[in-house]
């Protein structure tokens, strides 16, 4: 869906006014972050809570400098990325088959339907009790929560290929294997990088999540430990590096997507709203 | 979103008896693996219970304080879902119904949105402490950005013709975003609030187990520290039906509210 409300007139504009079209995105969160300065260098200094952005940014240069960055954001984005694997590798075929077969679709309808609305942080306990604490748990919780929208977009993907391609397949008299790598995959992949997307976006959730709630690694808990030792500026500094990188891995993960359906042909329409 | 297009597919589905009768079979044999998982040994019973000790465990709980959990929860969850709304709907036509505000501040919110609802936990505790009202903050919070963010897109891509049509009929900004820009904007709030929804159950729950308030995620969490797997099973059962039920009501909710749109 473009935004046509977001149009911008066409006519070419000086280098001033481009300039300041290009700075706009910035003043709001600019000046949200002075009047925060300037509040805790005033009223609020002796705030245990919160800490003016200048220090919070030093802290992160502290952070930066000192390699303690890179360990927990290391950490919690391999978690992010093992669970997500794992969830993919079983939700792409479970998906697939249920997709190409009504009957099989249907027999699965209940069970899917009765596990997927567990609240997967309602896991987190489970977790801690099967696997103690570690990159084991917070794995565990974050395929499973990534299964359920995974599997079902999977089925979605392979009940959309074209009836056709599969008549194709058939008349080519096909095996099985061969019919999935060479028909359904490829006919799928648009699809199935939307729904990548989306995984890859509730897996990084679920992840800091896990690690707030409860496992002692990753940015989550960096996070907690410097709130717990009431050292403001580096929460924050944790707080804004936790939305850099949401930030980053959704814009890459985005301009993946993209480059995929060009690629393939069809753009589906899911991508656009969300 | 995403969430309205799982949902989607889920309604499509009209299962005929002799479907309908497979998929039963089906859940009762996952039931029956189960069974025979935990009686059979092949899985410590540590954490794996019986089904029937999870279901005894549901019904003595549900007698007991358990109840009390599951509503301290629910309440938690719908007073959060509801300010979510409430804030993200007028929030999203205050700056939606602006160009300049939108350009101004549109970009900001859009940094915001992939950031974890629960990542701002450890603020809110320092700036709230460990209480109830904060974990109510944060689940309106974090549930706030899907409506808010999805109500500024409805608003933004309304069609320029139908600005058109506003402008030639005089319509007051206030007229134009009651007749037009909700309406308009209407199935991607709903999509907006499905997703609100499951957000604000998943940091009610996290909420409950960092900040020790009473509810399901503290219990659960406390069945797991004590080892009592029966109860930690119970726990995620009612978990489960309650998002179940929640989904299942916004989904009804749905249906009605666009009815309109399938003429």
């Amino acid at each position: 869906m473009v935004t046509s409300g977001m149009a911008e007139p066409a006519a070419p504009a000086s280098l001033p006014a481009r300039l300041a079209r290009a700075a706009r995105p910035w003043v709001f969160p600019l000046a949200l972050l002075g009047l925060l300065e300037a509040w805790a260098r005033t009223a609020g200094r002796s705030s245990d809570a919160l800490a003016p952005p200048t220090l919070a940014l030093r802290s992160f240069g502290t952070l930066v400098a000192e390699g303690g960055l890179f360990g927990p954001t290391a950490f919690t984005l391999g978690s992010a990325a093992l669970g997500l694997a794992l969830a993919v590798l079983a939700a792409l075929p479970l998906g697939t088959l249920l997709g190409l077969s009504r009957r099989v679709g249907a027999a699965a309808f209940l069970t899917v339907e009765a596990l997927r609305p567990v609240p997967s942080v309602a896991l987190i306990p489970l977790a801690m009790l099967v696997f103690g604490f570690g990159v084991r748990m917070e794995v565990g919780v974050i395929a499973f929560a990534t299964f359920w929208p995974m599997l079902v977009l999977a089925q979605a993907a392979a009940r959309q290929v074209e009836p056709q391609l599969l008549e194709v397949s058939a008349a080519l008299q096909l095996t099985p294997a061969a019919r999935f790598a060479k028909v359904v995959l490829p006919a799928m992949v648009p699809r199935l990088f939307v729904a990548l997307r989306l995984g890859v976006a509730i897996a990084l959730v679920v992840a800091v999540t896990v690690e707030i709630a409860a496992n002692p690694h990753g940015m989550g808990y960096a996070m907690m430990i410097a709130q717990q030792s009431l050292d403001p500026a580096t929460m924050l500094a944790w707080l804004f590096w936790i939305g850099v990188v949401g930030w980053l891995v959704n814009a890459a993960t985005l301009a993946l997507q993209q480059r995929v359906a060009r690629r393939m042909g069809e753009a589906p329409a899911v991508g656009g709203g969300a | 979103m995403a969430g309205a297009h799982e949902g989607r597919v889920a309604m499509n589905e009209h299962l005929r008896p002799r479907e309908a009768a497979a998929s039963v079979a089906l859940l009762v044999a996952v039931l029956a693996l189960w069974w025979a998982a935990s009686h059979g040994g092949w899985v410590s019973r540590v954490f794996l219970p019986t089904p029937e000790a999870t279901w005894s465990s549901l019904v003595e709980g549900l007698a007991g304080e358990w109840l009390g959990f599951a509503a301290s929860t629910v309440q938690r969850m719908v007073l959060g879902f509801g300010l979510a709304a409430a804030a993200g709907v007028l929030i999203g036509v205050a700056i939606g119904s602006s160009t300049t505000l939108r350009e101004w501040i549109g970009p900001t919110l859009e940094f915001m949105r992939p950031l974890p609802a629960s990542a701002v936990l450890p603020l809110a505790i320092s700036l709230f402490g460990l209480s109830a009202g904060m974990v109510l903050a944060v689940v309106a919070f974090g549930a706030m950005w899907p409506v808010l963010l999805a109500t500024l897109h409805g608003l933004a891509s309304v069609h320029e013709r139908l600005r058109e049509v506003a402008r030639s009929l005089e319509l007051s900004r206030t007229a134009f975003v009651l007749r037009i820009g909700l309406p308009h904007a209407l199935p991607d709030i709903l999509a907006g609030l499905r997703l609100a929804l499951t957000v604000s159950l998943i940091v009610s729950v996290v909420g409950e187990m960092i900040a020790s308030q009473s509810g399901l995620g503290q219990a659960v969490l406390l069945a797991a520290r004590s080892f009592r797997a029966s109860e930690l099973f119970a726990g995620i059962i009612l978990l489960g039906a309650l998002g179940f039920a929640s989904n299942a009501l916004l989904a009804l909710a749905e249906r009605r509210l666009l009815r309109w749109q399938r003429r």
